[in-house]
C-alpha cells in the first residue's frame, strides 16, 4: 500500500528555509501533483521523498514504512528526472535493464521487465540506440521506462516533460498518466504548469515559498480557490479591489473604486473591510452600450486578442481597473476597440478575500 | 552491476553492503585527507621547520645570501617572461588547432602535446645540440648560436611550458559556447573582434589556469635546466648545484643545509604568495582594451592577416619547440649505425646504470601513480561533490594545488630533511616514493576531480534510485563515463614522475644507486660521469621513443572518445 505521508517537513540549506512544516498524504494508487512557481521548494519535496536529499526535521512515510533515514535506492521509488538523467555510455535496453541488474534479479526475470516496460512505452524497435540518438519524446519515454522496470510501485516525476515541445508535451502527459493508473501506482508529478497538472492530476497541492497552500481536486481548486494566489495561478482571474458595504448570510455588498456596487458570496468579511473580488473572465457576460443590470460595470475595450478557441477582450473601467473578458471565437460576435460595454457577471461565480496585509501585487507574485 | 565469479560477486555485494553505511564512507574520506596532510602536505613544512636554526649560519655569509636571492629572482622572471611568450604564442596555436579548416590540424594537435610527455632532462639535451652544438643549428654559423645560459634556460621552457598552454587553450575553446561569438558576429564583429572581445574574456579563467600551470612549471623543471644552464643559476640549478657542491666534499653540511632551507622557503613562500595573489586578483583582472578599432580588427581578421598570423605560429611551433625537441633523435640514429648500439643494448659500461635507472624511473611512475590513485580517488570525490561542506572542500582544493606551484627540488629537499630526521633510517627508495609521490598526487586529484564534476549529478542519483548502492553507482556510472579523463590524468600524473629530475636529486644521498633516467642523462651531460655525444643521444633517444609509445598508447585507448 505505497500511500506516501509527509508529516511537519522541514529542509533548510544553509539559512534558507526551503521547505516549513510540510503535512501531506498522497493516497495509494493517486496521480499526485505538486504545482508552484520556481523556487517554491517543490522539487526539493520530492528530492526528499525520493531519498536524493536529507530533511531536518520530520517524518517521510512510504506504505508503514518510515523512509526518511533509508537511501534513495530502498525507497523502491522510481524517479524521473527532468534532464532525464539517462546513462549516456549504456544503449536504451541497457539503460531499462539497470535497475533489475543492479537489484540482482536474475537476468531471465531483469529481461522480461525490459521487455514489458519497453512494450508499454513503445520503444522496442530502439532498443540499441543510444540517448545521443533519441529524440526528446524518446529520451523521456526510456526515462520512464527505467524508472518503471525498477519495480517501483511509487513513481516521482520531476518535471518530466519540461524539456519537450509542446505538442509532445500534450501528448506524453496522458500517456505517463495512463501508464500510472493501468500499472496501479502511485505517483507524484513535480510541475509549474498548471494546465499539465489540471489535465492529469487525481489531487493537486500548490505550493508558495516553501509552503503548500491549498490541496484539492484541479475543480476544487478552480472553483473554490481558498487564496487570491491559488485564484491567480491556478486559470485566470480578474482582481478588483473594494471595501464592503454590506453584510447578510453568505452575501456581501462591495463597492469598488469607481463607485460600482456589486454583490458576491462571502462569509466571515465585516463592514468597512478592505477586499479583493476575483472573477474568473470566462463568467463574465458583456453587452455592447452601457446598460442598467445587477452586478453590471461599464468601460471601453481597450485591446482584443485573438487566441483561437478564445478573443481575449481588455475592458478599461471608468475607475481605470482593468478587465479581462474570454468569449468563444467561432460562436459570439466580435466587438471593436473603443466601443464602450457593459460587463456582468452572477454573484455565486465570485470570490472575495480580505485584502492581504502585504499589498495585492505581493500576494499573487510568482 | 555484479558480473564474475562467485567470489567476486560476494566481495561487489560487500563493498556495495559497505558503500551505504555512512560510517565506512566518513572513514575513506577522512583517511585520505589525512594521508593527504601526512604524507603530501605537512612534511616539507615541518622539514623547514625542523632545520630552522640552520638559517643563521647561512644569514652571516652575505654572499650565499645575495647569490641565492639572486637566482631565485632570475627563477621568477624566467617563469614570468615565459608564460607571457606561452600565452602570446599558444594563444593562435590554440585557435588554429580548434578554428582551422585543413584536417591536418588534428595531427598539429598530437604533435603539439610532444614537448610535454618528453622527458625534460632528454629535451634539454635536445635543445643544447640544437641551439649550441656544433652538429646542431650553430653548424651553419661556424660557432654556438646560443651558447648554455640564460637565453637558452629561457627557450627551453619555452619549449616544455608551450604545450601546456596550447593544451588548456584547446580544451577551454572546444568548450566555449559558439553562440557567443556568433551572436557577436552578427551583431557586426570581425572575427579577432569578436575573439578579443567576447570570447577572451569569457575564456580569461582558462586563460589565468594556463599562465599558472606554465609559471608553476618554469618555476620547477631542474634537470633540464642544470642542462642548458651553464654558469647561469635559477634557484633550482642554485639548489642543485649546492648539492653537488655537499656532496663534493665542497662545503660543510651546515652551510648546505642552512642555504638549502633559506633558499626552498623563500621559494615556497613567494611561490604561494604569487599564486595566491593570481588566484586573489586574477578573477578582478580586467581586460584592459575597451575600445574597438572596426577597421583595423577587420583586416586582422581576413586572408593576409589570418594567413601570415597562422604562419608566424606554425614557424614558431616548428621552429623554436618541435623540432629543438626532437632534434636528439638525430644523434639517436647515427648511433643505431654504430658500436654504441650494441653496447647500450648488452647493458655494459655506462648503459648498466642507464637501464637500471630507465627501470627505475618507471617503477617510481608506476608505483607513485597507483598510490596517488587509490590517495586521490576518495579526495577527487570528497572535492567534486563537496562531501565536507562547501567551504571546506573549496579549501582542500586549494591545499592540493600547493605541491604543484612549489618548485619540486625545494619540496624534495624539505620533504627529505622532514623523513631523515624524524625516521633517520627511512630508505631512501621510501623517501623517492614520497617525494614523487607529492608532486604526482595534484595532477591525479585534479583530473578525477575535474571529471568528477563534468558528470551531472542527475546520473548518480538516478542509479541511486534505480537502486544502485554507492559503490555500484561508482562502479556502473561514474567509472565508465570518467575513465578516459582518469586515465590521461594517469598518464600525465606517471610521465611527470618520469620526467622529474629536482626532487630526485633532492633526496638522494652521494653515491646513491637509486638514480633515475634523467638523473643519469643530467650527469652524462654534466660530465659528471664521462659519456660520448653519441652515447648520449642515444639514451635521450630511447626516452623518447617510450614518451612517444606513451603517447601513441593514449591517443589509441582514447581516440574517438573526447580528448585526453
Amino acid at each position: 500500500m505505497p500511500d506516501i505521508r509527509v508529516v511537519n517537513l522541514t529542509k533548510k540549506f544553509g539559512n534558507v528555509t526551503a521547505l516549513e512544516n510540510i503535512n501531506l498524504e498522497v493516497h495509494d494508487k493517486e496521480y499526485f501533483s505538486l504545482l508552484g512557481p520556481s523556487g517554491c521548494g517543490k522539487t526539493t519535496l520530492l528530492r526528499l521523498i525520493a531519498g536524493l536529499i536529507e530533511p531536518n526535521s520530520g517524518e517521510i512515510w512510504i506504505g508503514d514504512k518510515r523512509v526518511d533515514k533509508v537511501p534513495p535506492e530502498d525507497r523502491e521509488i522510481g524517479f524521473v528526472f527532468q534532464t532525464f538523467a539517462l546513462f549516456p555510455h549504456m544503449s536504451v535496453w541497457d539503460n531499462v535493464l539497470y535497475g533489475p541488474k543492479v537489484k540482482n534479479y536474475n537476468l531471465k526475470e531483469a529481461e522480461t521487465i525490459g521487455d514489458e516496460v519497453l512494450e508499454l512505452v513503445k520503444l522496442h524497435e530502439r532498443l540499441d540506440a543510444y540517448p545521443s540518438e533519441l529524440s526528446g519524446g524518446m529520451m523521456q519515454r526510456t526515462a520512464v521506462a527505467r524508472a518503471l522496470a525498477a519495480g517501483a510501485k511509487t513513481l516521482l516525476l520531476d518535471e518530466p516533460l519540461g524539456q519537450l515541445d509542446a505538442k509532445v508535451r500534450n501528448e506524453i502527459r496522458y500517456e505517463i498518466r495512463k501508464m500510472a493508473k493501468d500499472l496501479k501506482l502511485t505517483a507524484i508529478h513535480v510541475t509549474h504548469d498548471q494546465s499539465e497538472a489540471m489535465s492529469i492530476s487525481d489531487r493537486i497541492a500548490v505550493m508558495k515559498k516553501g509552503k503548500i497552500v491549498q490541496i484539492g481536486t484541479p475543480q476544487e481548486l478552480y472553483m473554490r480557490p481558498n487564496s487570491l494566489f491559488v485564484a491567480h495561478f491556478i486559470g485566470e482571474s480578474n482582481f478588483m479591489e473594494g471595501i464592503v458595504t454590506r453584510t447578510s448570510d453568505g452575501s456581501v455588498e462591495i463597492e469598488l473604486r469607481g463607485g460600482f456596487k456589486v454583490y458576491a458570496v462571502g462569509n466571515g468579511l465585516k463592514q468597512d473591510e478592505r477586499v479583493v473580488l476575483a472573477v474568473r473572465p470566462e463568467v463574465v457576460t458583456m453587452e455592447i452600450g452601457s446598460r442598467e443590470r445587477e452586478n453590471a460595470l461599464v468601460g471601453n475595450i481597450e485591446k482584443i486578442t485573438f487566441e483561437g478557441t478564445f478573443m481575449r477582450y481588455e475592458i478599461r473601467l471608468s475607475s481605470q481597473d482593468s478587465v479581462v473578458v474570454n468569449r468563444p471565437s467561432l460562436t459570439e460576435e466580435w466587438i471593436e476597440v473603443g466601443k464602450t460595454v457593459t460587463l456582468s457577471f452572477p454573484p455565486e461565480k465570485t470570490h472575495v478575500f480580505a485584502y492581504p496585509a502585504s499589498g495585492l501585487t505581493e500576494e499573487i507574485a510568482v | 552491476m555484479l558480473k564474475g565469479n562467485a567470489f567476486q560477486r560476494t566481495i561487489a555485494n560487500w563493498l556495495n553492503a559497505l558503500s551505504s553505511k555512512k560510517a565506512a564512507k566518513y572513514i575513506v574520506y577522512i583517511s585520505a585527507l589525512v594521508l593527504f596532510f601526512v604524507l603530501i602536505l605537512l612534511p616539507p613544512i615541518f622539514g623547514i621547520v625542523i632545520k630552522w636554526n640552520s638559517i643563521p649560519s647561512v644569514l652571516n655569509r652575505p654572499e650565499l645570501v645575495s647569490r641565492a636571492l639572486s637566482t631565485i629572482g632570475n627563477s621568477f622572471w624566467v617563469a614570468l617572461l615565459v608564460s607571457a611568450l606561452d600565452l602570446i604564442a599558444g594563444i593562435p596555436m590554440a585557435w588554429l588547432i580548434t578554428r582551422g579548416k585543413s584536417r591536418w590540424l588534428s595531427v598539429l594537435d598530437t604533435l603539439a602535446d610532444i614537448p610535454f610527455i618528453v622527458p625534460t632532462a632528454a629535451l634539454g639535451y635536445s635543445l643544447l645540440l640544437f641551439w649550441s652544438k656544433p652538429n646542431g643549428i650553430s653548424g651553419l654559423f661556424g660557432a654556438s648560436l646560443i651558447s648554455p645560459g640564460w637565453l637558452l634556460v629561457l627557450l627551453l621552457h619555452f619549449t616544455f611550458s608551450f604545450p601546456v598552454v596550447v593544451r588548456v587553450l584547446v580544451g577551454a575553446l572546444l568548450d566555449y559556447k559558439m553562440e557567443y561569438e556568433r551572436a557577436s558576429r552578427t551583431l557586426g564583429a570581425a572575427p579577432f573582434m569578436a575573439f578579443r572581445t567576447v570570447t577572451s574574456p569569457i575564456l580569461k579563467p582558462s586563460l589565468i589556469a594556463a599562465f599558472v600551470l606554465s609559471f608553476a612549471r618554469s618555476l620547477s623543471e631542474t634537470g633540464a635546466t642544470f642542462i642548458v644552464a651553464g654558469l647561469f643559476e635559477n634557484g633550482p640549478v642554485f639548489l642543485q648545484n649546492l648539492k653537488n657542491d655537499f656532496l663534493g666534499g665542497t662545503i660543510p653540511q651546515s652551510t648546505y643545509e642552512g642555504a638549502t632551507v633559506f633558499a626552498s622557503l623563500i621559494l615556497i613562500v613567494a611561490s604561494c604568495a604569487i599564486f595566491g595573489m593570481i588566484w586573489i586578483l586574477g578573477p578582478r583582472l580586467k581586460f584592459p582594451f575597451k575600445g574597438v578599432w572596426p577597421g583595423a580588427e577587420r583586416r586582422l581578421s581576413y586572408s593576409k592577416a589570418a594567413a601570415s598570423r597562422n604562419t608566424v605560429t606554425l614557424l614558431i611551433f616548428f621552429g623554436i619547440v618541435l623540432i629543438p625537441a626532437l632534434f636528439v633523435a638525430l644523434p639517436a640514429f647515427q648511433a643505431v649505425f654504430t658500436p654504441v648500439l650494441p653496447a647500450a643494448l648488452s647493458g655494459s659500461g655506462v648503459w648498466n646504470s642507464y637501464w637500471q635507472g630507465l627501470l627505475l624511473s618507471y617503477l617510481l611512475g608506476g608505483i607513485v601513480t597507483v598510490l596517488g590513485f587509490g590517495m586521490g580517488l576518495p579526495m577527487a570525490i570528497l572535492i567534486a561533490r563537496r562531501k565536507i561542506g562547501k567551504t571546506p572542500s573549496a579549501a582542500v582544493d586549494i591545499l592540493v594545488n600547493i605541491p604543484l606551484i612549489v618548485p619540486s627540488i625545494a619540496l624534495g629537499a624539505s620533504l627529505s630533511f622532514f623523513w631523515t630526521q624524524t625516521f633517520p633510517g627511512m630508505p631512501e627508495l621510501l623517501l623517492l616514493i614520497f617525494a614523487h609521490l607529492s608532486i604526482t598526487y595534484p595532477y591525479i586529484v585534479k583530473s578525477m576531480s575535474a571529471a568528477f564534476e563534468r558528470i551531472s549529478l542527475d546520473m548518480e542519483e538516478a542509479a541511486r534510485t534505480l537502486g544502485a548502492k554507492p559503490f555500484s553507482v561508482f562502479t556502473s556510472i561514474v567509472m565508465p563515463l570518467t575513465k578516459y579523463s582518469i586515465l590521461s590524468g594517469a598518464i600525465m600524473a606517471f610521465t611527470r614522475s618520469v620526467s622529474e629530475t629536482g626532487a630526485t636529486v633532492a633526496v638522494l644521498g652521494a653515491n646513491s644507486p637509486l638514480q633515475t633516467a634523467p638523473v643519469v642523462l643530467v650527469n652524462w651531460v654534466r660530465g659528471v660521469v664521462p659519456a660520448t655525444s653519441l652515447e648520449i643521444g642515444l639514451g635521450a633517444g630511447i626516452l623518447v621513443l617510450l614518451s612517444f609509445i606513451i603517447l601513441f598508447v593514449l591517443r589509441l585507448v582514447t581516440r574517438g572518445k573526447g580528448r585526453p
